[in-house]
């Protein structure tokens, strides 16, 4: 299966402000839909849905710790939004974040591990680094299988997923357990100098990496040549080839980087926030990504708007767990307000073009 | 490896294959007409949860089957409402649907982790075949879910070869413009195929949950749905080679557990990244040998009439 | 006179941006062969399409046999006894060729019981004299065989009305002859045959009555022994056809060679033992019918296939393998067939469309850093030399009309004064302003002193520029002649292959 990512229209001139408006307009009707229907599934399992998502909002923004835990959420879920956003640009389906993530974390923990003894201004770096080239490895394997013998990248990156999560698991339950942690799932703790210090409160500087990689990604794709190519290659793999534009060391490339950021994600995560490596590291944040990046319509600000609003969802949802209410229900209202947003788009596409079809029509009957 | 330890392996293999099975036969007939579903996973999840939830509440366990096979024709009714009717990019689609099963049964299910299943289905050895040297040690003493899945590819090839509503399906999923221009109402044989497909994906879940487990548990499907969608492809479109490769991964997947009483010195983690690595190994094989062959050309493609 | 069969009365379509049919009257006589002529955009395939059923008119009757009906689907109007046959074959591969006309078939049953429909397939083919083979595996089929399974189909149906559209499109003029005479049997039996068409002569031979439509309404209502074919071409046009007139050539040395080329497609070889020679301030017109290798040719000329055998020469220089950038380098420019799908990126606007050959170096990109007001700049240039009609450069690309993106990829690939410019049917689907627009850049170009490859497949257009015509048929160039001396005759018998 060879399928190409070509969700966006572009909009006819002087139109530009209007389709973030209406793309706006859409998101926030399809939030409230989505909502509701969350209200309702509560309802029919019992609990209070205005109560639930009263407690939500005050976990996820009611305080400045809340706002903190929020933003801490935020920096991951940036990270590999922006990374799955520039594979969706080049029509690269990289469902694999979620994994890509996890290796990046392994990553970071095995020079965090491995070398403890090291200084910090040797360490830190490291640990950034190698992060993001697992993440990136990881992320060209399937990269490399659809350049070479073009294996759909959908199932690939999948299958890597789980194989991913469960090397975690093996280092976890294996040679970097923590030996007073009684066999709970979590590797020994990373030392001082391989944990991100933090920038404003809790929030690591990971923030400032988040914020370098959304500029670097706009820049790359707006103002340099390499981005143009790439956005033709998304959206025209047909006129790419007639051009000569090279295909196959883009897919490599692009996935590679894609990887790196979602692995950039995993460093965040183990050594900006638990500074352990942990069974289930990538909490979902790879497939909460794809949501994210689809809704941004893959530009790069509005993946971090985006992803910060997840995150006070996220957060609200680990918040309400302690009043019964499972914490999936926020994923549950992610994946509505995808869909949501998914009907609208077409439904809004279909009325345009009848209101197109009748103003010529209205113009047919004015000429003599 | 002894005789008996391979005939046990296969035994094993059968119940392992059958989700594989009944998604796979699913998602075929819906990619035949034309429809990818890539949501699978998450219909399998909330026709194990749902499945669950009803033999929970009723100790009946058939009751449990029709719940599970009635989730997934809704959710696949939303599915093909997005798809079909509006046209909406299938990819994107089905991946929304995958996930907010997924997290819609770990919503639904928190109360029934740990629940025991009060009727789960058991194996029913069959008269006289069971008694079938290897063959009905390994086919004939399943349970009655296992048997249902046993006719199912044969149905579906029968229906896709021979019958012309088949005929309009494939055609649906070659040349929607050909059926269309011929009288065939395309929208409606996808919604079918589709509805069709994902009542499947919800019986292959809850045969998860009542049957071969059998309980509920976040995310028990591990994977299956997406591996399932490998197997159409592996299986190029056809129901009797997609049995066989099922009842392969099932094999791979039960190999993974039995490693150990084999005398396979390994990490019984490592063992479980068998079926997935599997999969991999598969799909890069097939790909290779461009046996994407046999592909329905207008797969992933809306079709409207005045475009 | 006889009650009409079929008619339509105020048939209004509108399409967003076009108003395809602009109240159209039309009547069916039982047992006529009626031609709808009219040039590309009038509007032919557009009303034909709401009478079988498949567009849904936005004013306007459809009336059957004198009643008015309301044809919500194909079905509704092969119910009715109307069937068309499409321009662009819809085709159901990788099945036998019964299947295929079992297809929708009510009355067939459940059970599809192929055998016994083979006998019945094969006696129908035989009345209208079409050679099909019950059995044959429809991927096996050549693009005229599938028409003639298209036709059986509706045939096999019971069809009172049968629409062509553009019929001989992909047949050779030996083929189209063999049509033709199906069609005037078929009518002979009082069914009535609608036969859409832009070939003037074609229309003079097959049509009982003409009707010509342009621009969307019915330009005149005529017969075959009531006009000619000067006043039938002004009726399309709607103004005196002025002819290009060609300054002599003067051809220069070869640029570039095609040697021995072999190259597999879909189904078998496409190109074989093909031998071509390009030279400066010329047009090599290469004519045949679809599908007998052209797409390859202009592939393998462009660097987009690379052959299993032989050579592509440019100034004694081995290019075969060099890829399409490096082509362009050396100044080869291609306009391909679908010039929205390939030649052009529909998502893409204007100004990014105009850079698409060299956005990757100077003056586009400055080393990593692409400068927009130097694409704009270039966007601009396009826009003012080739008057394309757009309000902004930010205007992506499918909105503009055909004839302005074919302006726009033309233009491109032109604006950069290329030794060899490859065009694939680049006058398809345009109006006769588009078509004159784009012939004097080609003939500007030769003029310029570059070679230009014109794959046609008008033997108008290629008798009007062409100072060479070679002819291809299953992957070879069977043939080569100087314009000025050959005929449409010769050209055509070498298309069906007899040489």
């Amino acid at each position: 299966m060879v399928i190409t990512a070509r969700t966006l229209d572009v909009a006819p001139p002087g139109a530009r402000g209007a389709v973030w408006a209406e793309a706006l307009l859409i998101r926030l009707g399809s939030a409230l839909a989505a909502l509701a229907v969350g209200a309702l599934v509560m309802r029919v399992a019992g609990y209070d849905p205005w109560a639930a998502y009263r407690e939500m909002a005050v976990g996820a923004l009611g305080s400045w710790y809340a706002v903190e835990q929020t933003l801490l959420k935020a920096i991951p879920l940036a990270l590999s939004g922006l990374g799955v956003s520039l594979a969706f640009t080049m029509g690269l389906w990289n469902i694999g974040a979620e994994g890509q993530l996890a290796v990046g974390a392994v990553a970071a923990g095995w020079l965090a591990l491995g070398a403890p003894g090291l200084p910090a201004w040797a360490m830190l770096p490291g640990v950034v680094v190698l992060g993001a080239a697992g993440g990136a490895a990881w992320a060209a394997i399937p990269g490399v299988l659809r350049a070479a013998v073009g294996m759909n990248e959908i199932l690939s990156t999948l299958m890597l997923n789980y194989v991913g999560l469960l090397w975690v698991d093996y280092l976890v339950f294996g040679h970097w357990a923590d030996p007073t942690a009684f066999s709970f799932p979590y590797s020994r703790r990373f030392p001082e100098s391989a944990q991100l210090p933090p920038l404003v409160g809790s929030v690591h500087v990971g923030a400032v990496l988040a914020l370098a990689a959304t500029a670097g990604l706009w820049l790359l794709l707006r103002h340099t040549a390499w981005g143009y190519e790439i956005r033709l290659i998304g959206t025209s793999p047909r006129a790419a080839r007639y051009r000569g534009a090279p295909v196959a060391r883009n897919v490599v490339a692009v996935m590679a980087l894609s990887g790196l950021l979602a692995g950039l994600a995993g460093v965040a995560e183990v050594s900006g926030v638990v500074h352990r490596l942990q069974q289930g590291v990538s909490q979902g944040y790879g497939y909460a990504a794809i949501i994210i990046a689809w809704l941004a319509r893959l530009h790069p600000w509005a993946v971090v708007l985006v992803a910060v609003l997840f995150a006070a969802l996220l957060n609200g949802g680990f918040v309400i767990q302690t009043t019964g209410v499972p914490a999936a229900i926020a994923s549950m209202l992610q994946a509505l307000l995808l869909t949501f947003v998914l009907a609208s788009e077409y439904l809004v596409r279909r009325h345009r073009r009848r209101r197109a079809v009748a103003a010529a029509r209205a113009g047919l009957h004015q000429d003599p | 490896m002894t005789t008996d330890q391979l005939v046990a392996l296969l035994a094993a293999a059968v119940p392992a294959g059958t989700p594989l099975v009944l998604a796979g036969v699913g998602e075929l007939l819906a990619e035949r007409g034309g429809v990818l579903n890539v949501g699978v996973e998450g219909v399998m999840l909330v026709g194990a949860v749902v499945g669950f939830a009803a033999v929970v509440a009723t100790a009946w366990p058939w009751l449990g089957v029709v719940a599970a096979v009635g989730a997934g024709a809704l959710l696949g009714a939303g599915h093909a409402f997005l798809t079909v009717t509006l046209g909406a990019e299938q990819v994107t689609t089905g991946l929304a649907l995958a996930l907010f099963g997924t997290g819609l049964s770990a919503f639904v299910g928190k109360p029934f982790i740990g629940v025991p299943n009060p009727a789960p289905f058991r194996a029913m050895a069959l008269p006289g075949l069971a008694d079938v040297p290897v063959l009905g040690a390994v086919f004939f003493r399943q349970d009655a879910l296992v048997y249902l899945s046993y006719a199912l590819p044969l149905l579906v090839w029968w229906w896709l070869a021979r019958t012309r509503p088949g005929l309009h399906l494939r055609a649906c999923g070659e040349a929607p413009e050909a059926a269309d221009a011929m009288g065939v109402n395309v929208a409606a044989v996808r919604y079918g195929a589709v509805v069709a497909g994902a009542a499947l994906a919800g019986l292959a879940g809850g045969y998860l949950s009542l049957a071969y487990t059998p309980a509920w548990t976040e995310n028990m499907t591990g994977g299956l749905g997406w591996i399932a969608i490998a197997l159409v492809v592996f299986a190029t479109w056809h129901p009797g080679r997609l049995l066989a490769g099922a009842y392969l991964f099932g094999a791979v997947d039960v190999l993974g557990f039995r490693a150990q009483l084999l005398g396979v010195q390994a990490s019984s983690i490592v063992l479980r990244m068998l079926p997935y690595l599997f999969t991999l190994a598969v799909l890069l094989v097939i790909t290779a040998l461009r046996q994407a062959a046999g592909m329905p050309a207008a797969l992933g493609r809306p079709y409207f009439r005045e475009e | 006179m006889a009650r009409p069969l079929a008619e339509v009365r105020g048939v209004v379509k509108v399409f967003p941006g076009v108003v395809a049919n602009a109240g159209v009257d039309l009547a069916i006589y039982p047992g006529e062969v009626l031609a709808v002529l009219g040039e590309n955009g009038a509007g032919k395939t557009t009303l034909m399409s709401v009478l079988a059923g498949l567009y849904r008119p936005d004013a306007g009757t459809v009336l059957i046999d004198g009643s008015p009906v309301v044809l919500r689907s194909p079905g509704d109007a092969l119910a009715q006894g109307i069937g068309m046959v499409h321009q662009h074959v819809f085709f159901f591969n990788a099945t036998a060729t019964t299947e295929n006309l079992l297809l929708g078939w009510r009355e067939a049953g459940v059970l599809l019981d192929a055998r016994a429909h083979a006998a019945r397939v094969r006696r129908l083919a035989g009345d209208y004299g079409l050679a099909i083979d019950p059995h044959a595996r429809t991927d096996t089929l050549t693009l005229g065989e599938r028409q003639q399974v298209e036709i059986l189909r509706m045939l096999h149906r019971a069809v009172r009305v049968l629409i062509l559209d553009e019929p001989t499109a992909v047949l050779t003029p030996q083929e189209a002859a063999g049509l033709i005479g199906a069609c005037r049997r078929i009518a002979a039996q009082g069914r009535s045959v609608v036969f859409i068409s832009h070939k003037l002569d074609e229309v003079l031979r097959v049509a009982d009555r003409i009707v010509v439509l342009r621009a969307g309404r019915v330009a005149g209502v005529t017969t075959p022994d009531r006009t000619t074919p000067r006043a039938l071409a002004q009726m399309m046009v709607g103004q005196e056809v002025e002819v290009t007139p060609r300054p002599p050539a003067s051809p220069g040395p070869v640029v570039l060679t095609v040697d021995g080329v072999a190259l597999e497609g879909p189904g078998g070889r496409a190109l074989q033992d093909l031998c071509l020679e390009v030279r400066t301030g010329e047009i090599v017109g290469v004519a045949g019918v679809a599908g007998n290798g052209q797409r390859e040719l202009a592939e393998v000329l462009a660097g987009l296939r690379v052959p299993r055998a032989g050579r592509v020469v440019w100034e004694g220089r081995d290019i075969t393998r060099l890829s399409p950038r490096a082509r362009w380098a050396l100044g080869l420019a291609y306009v391909p067939e679908d010039r929205l799908g390939e030649g052009l990126v529909a998502a893409f606007t204007v100004a990014e469309n105009a850079v698409l050959r060299d956005y990757d170096g100077p003056p586009v990109t400055r080393g990593l850093r692409l400068h927009w007001p130097a694409v704009r700049a270039r966007a601009r240039a396009l826009v003012t030399r080739f008057a394309i009609g757009v309000p902004s450069l930010d205007t992506p690309a499918w909105h503009l009309s055909g004839g302005h993106q074919q302006r726009l990829l033309v233009g491109r690939e032109v604006a950069a004064t290329p030794r060899v410019l490859v065009a694939m049917y680049p006058t398809r689907g345009l109006d006769v302003q588009a078509t004159a627009a784009v012939h004097r850049v080609l003939l500007d170009l030769r003029a310029a002193g570059a070679g230009v490859v014109l794959i046609s497949e008008s033997l108008d257009e290629l008798f009007a520029l062409a100072d060479r015509i070679v002819v291809m048929h299953r992957g070879r160039l069977v043939g080569e002649r100087p314009a000025a001396a050959a005929t449409r005759e010769e050209i055509g018998l070498l298309m069906a292959g007899a040489h």
